[in-house]
Formats: structure tokens, sequence, C-alpha cells
């Protein structure tokens, strides 16, 4: 069952192949916008680059929520999965797993070339792309718990960005400055250790907490 | 030990009948406690010797800085309990306050940064505080956008308290990002003025307009608590019956 609730994932996303690109696209364009509006000045943009593909990453994710559940809900077979005799929360982990492989790590992997675009330091590459690698599951655990709270609403887009977005600040701040002190030569490991934790607070308590709401989503009360 | 007393709290009707007195009360001593704090700190208390009179807003930014973060964590013990033994007077309590947390949140910053002005030289500084401040703020909006945006109340009262207690097992960890990034970065130019061992003259008020602000959060739940427990039953026989005795119907 855990087998197939995976593949079914990724036989879904294979099928609508365009929306599995849209964040990735959204992600390289948003990082472009920021040497229009700036200005394309080594100098300038350098210290900036980590910031902006967090920034970045976090919008281009956030944009990859609301699908996480809703289809499945609309359709019924979120209901059948509760109904299996897996338990549910398992099951929402590997949904979420499989959001985070088909988002979150195309993301990671683009990562570096945009840093180059940036002009980021050489020194700060390494982090940038252990921090987005330990960051961005986090980004999706967190958003997970987001989108089965307003799964119900419809438009539930802008709801879902209100509440989860304060909620990325830490990661946020943690992740982009790992890069700002690679480039003065000190090991990020502090930022990068404090992401881990957080990665495996969230891994423990978010599928339990997105079950519970899509649970309370589903039955009405 | 004996529950019945706890269990009878969460009957809508026997908190309506026995809040009746109370919100008097509670009206009436926050009434007496804000004048007196306000008259006291504006006008008597002695001045600062450094910030002169501009220090004190002291009396309405520091209740409502602490007011605020006690309204979240008495919203996220009441969402717990509301989930936990499935009582729907703790929901009604934690959608009730959230926009009182709000506002409250929101009157700690504008304080905050009138405050600022004067003594730092400019409206906001991205100060650890000040910056977790805001992210509170943040939260309550997102916390009342998810209610409001909810049809089915009963789903919506869940949500709500889900997104609560989601909230305030961040809230430290934003704290400390917080707090750590601006070590960073933020040169210790300006800090917030450490508590500085005050005259008791100045504390007193302080104290004052503190309980007061919290007697007024009381009174302002109780009353928005009553009534929306009056809305939400008012299919049943006692509020009929408290309507016709009002002489309302």
């Amino acid at each position: 069952m855990i087998g197939g609730a995976f593949r079914y994932e990724f036989l879904q996303a294979y099928r609508l192949r365009s929306e599995l690109v849209n964040p990735v696209v959204f992600f390289v364009m948003v990082c472009a916008m920021f040497p229009l509006a700036l200005g394309s000045n080594a100098q300038l943009l350098a210290p900036l680059a980590s910031g902006i593909v967090w920034v970045a990453a976090v919008l281009a994710t956030m944009l990859s929520l609301d699908q996480m559940f809703r289809q499945d809900f609309d359709d019924g077979i979120l209901e059948q999965m509760e109904l299996s005799e897996v338990p549910f929360y398992q099951i929402v982990a590997f949904k979420i797993l499989a959001h985070w492989c088909l988002t979150g790590l195309p993301l990671v992997i683009l990562s570096p070339l945009l840093a180059m675009m940036l002009y980021m330091p050489a020194e700060s590459y390494l982090s940038l792309i252990i921090g987005l690698l330990i960051g961005t599951p986090i980004l999706s655990l967190i958003g997970a718990i987001g989108a089965a709270l307003t799964v119900k609403i419809r438009r539930g887009n802008i709801v879902l960005a209100l509440l989860v977005m304060p909620l990325y600040v830490p990661i946020l701040i943690f992740g982009s400055t790992a890069p700002l002190m690679a480039a003065e030569g000190i090991v990020p490991a502090a930022q990068l250790l404090w992401l881990a934790a957080i990665l495996v607070l969230m891994a423990t308590i978010a599928p339990l907490a997105a079950a519970l709401s899509l649970r309370v989503n589903i039955y009405g009360s | 030990m004996n529950w019945v007393w706890f269990h009878k709290w969460a009957s809508p009707k026997w908190f309506f009948q026995k809040t009746d007195a109370l919100v008097l009360w509670f009206g009436f001593l926050c009434l007496i406690l804000l004048t007196v704090g306000t008259v006291w700190g504006l006008a008597f208390a002695p001045e600062d010797f450094k910030q002169g009179n501009s220090f004190r807003i002291f009396y309405i930014h520091v209740p409502s800085a602490i007011l605020a973060q006690s309204i979240f964590m008495a919203m996220a013990i009441s969402a717990a309990v509301g989930l936990i033994w499935r009582i729907k007077l703790a929901h009604i309590f934690v959608e009730v306050a959230a926009p009182i947390g709000a506002s409250i949140t929101l009157l700690a910053l504008l304080t905050g940064a009138i405050w600022g002005k004067p003594t730092w030289g400019t409206w906001w500084v991205w100060d650890a505080r000040l910056t977790s401040t805001l992210i509170q703020f943040f939260i309550y909006l997102g916390i009342i956008s998810l209610y409001q945006a909810i049809e089915n109340r009963d789903t919506a009262s869940k949500a709500t308290a889900i997104a609560c207690l989601v909230g305030i097992v961040n809230l430290p960890i934003i704290k400390f990002s917080v707090n750590w990034w601006n070590t960073l970065h933020q040169p210790a130019t300006f800090k917030l003025t450490e508590a500085p061992s005050m005259a008791t003259e100045m504390w007193v008020p302080g104290l004052i307009m503190m309980i007061g602000f919290y007697l007024f959060f009381a009174y302002l739940v109780l009353i928005r608590m009553r009534s929306e427990v009056l809305e939400r039953e008012k299919r049943s026989a006692w509020v009929r019956e408290y309507l016709e005795k009002k002489d309302v119907l």
C-alpha cells in the first residue's frame, strides 16, 4: 500500500508534466527578476545571492503546496486512503516525501546554476546546497499542514500563504545566513545543524498534524 | 479530586449564567484600573532623567506587548483543551480571542514605533524583539483568515485549533532564529532599554496598567464569548427563556 501510494504520486505527476515544471520555472524567473530590478552589479549581487535563492525557493514551494492534497480530496481518493488499513499519517508522510522529490529536489539541483548567475562567491556553494537539501523538506512538511488545513477552501491559496509564511521565517533565516558565514570563511555548522534539528522535529510532527487536519476536513467535524 | 466544577464550565448554559455578573465586575474594575493607571502614569509619575516625557508610552507599550504574548499562549492551551476533550467553549475562546490578540499586538508594535522615534531616532529597527513580535502578528492574521475562510463552523474550529498548536510549537524556534540572526547582523547600537531598576513611583502605575490590560482582555473576551454562545445555542430552550425574560422576543 505504501509503495503503491508513492508510485501513485509519481504517476500523477508524470501525467501532468507541465504542472511539475511550473514551480521550477517560477523559481528561475523570480531569481532572474532580482538582477533586473537591482542592477547587474556583481559586487551588489554577490552578498544578496543566497537570500535571493532562498526567497525564490520559499515562494516556489508555496506555489506548489495548494496542489498537494486538493485533487485527491476533491475526487474522494483521500477518503479511501483514510479508510484503508494503513495508518493515515504514514500515507500522508509519503505524500509529503513525494511532494519534496517532485518540487523541492529540482530546486536544490538548479540552485548552483542560479547562484552562479547571481555571482555567489565560490566558498558559499556547498553550504547553500546543503542548506537547501535540509531546508526544502522542512518547507514541504510545514506546508503540508497548511495545505491540509485549507484543502476545503475554494481559492485557499492566499490563506495558505498567510498561514504558512510566518512559519517559514526560521528556515529562511538559517538557510540564507549559512552561505554568508561560509563566504567569510567560517564553517556554518550551527545554522545547518539547526536546520537539521528543525527537520527532525517537523518530520515527527507534520505528518501527524497534516493527517489530523485532513481528517477534520474529510469528516466535517 | 472532584472535577465536577470543571465539567460544569464546559456547558454553554452554565457558562452563560455564571458569567452574567462577572462581566460587569471585570468591566468596572478595568475601567477604574486603566483610568488610575493612565492618569498616574501620564501625569504624575516622575519624568525619566534620560528620555524625558517620551518614556511615558511605556505604560501602554509594555502591558500590551506582554498581554499579546499571554493571549497567544492562552489560545494555544485552549485549542489543546478543545481538541482533546472536545469542549466547544474552548474553541469559542480561541476564535474570539484571536482578533483581540491581533489588535493588542498591533498596539504594541505601533506604540513601540512611536517610542522608538524619539529614543532611537527611527521608527523601525530589525531588532530581535520587534521582528519576532511582527511575525507573531502575522501568525495571528493567518489564524484569523483561516477561521474566516472555512464555511463549516465545526471544521473551522478544529482547523483553527490545529493551526494555533502548530504556531505555538514554532514560536520558540522563530524567537531563537531571530535572536541569533540579529546578533550576526545588527550591531549593538540599538537595544531595547534593559529593564532599568525603576523607582517605585514609576513601576507601580505600570503594574496597575498591566492588571488593567488583563482585565480589559477578560472583559472583551467574556462579552464576545457570551454573544457567540447565544448565537450558537439560539435554538435551545434556555436561550429562549433568557431572551423572553429580557423582553427581547
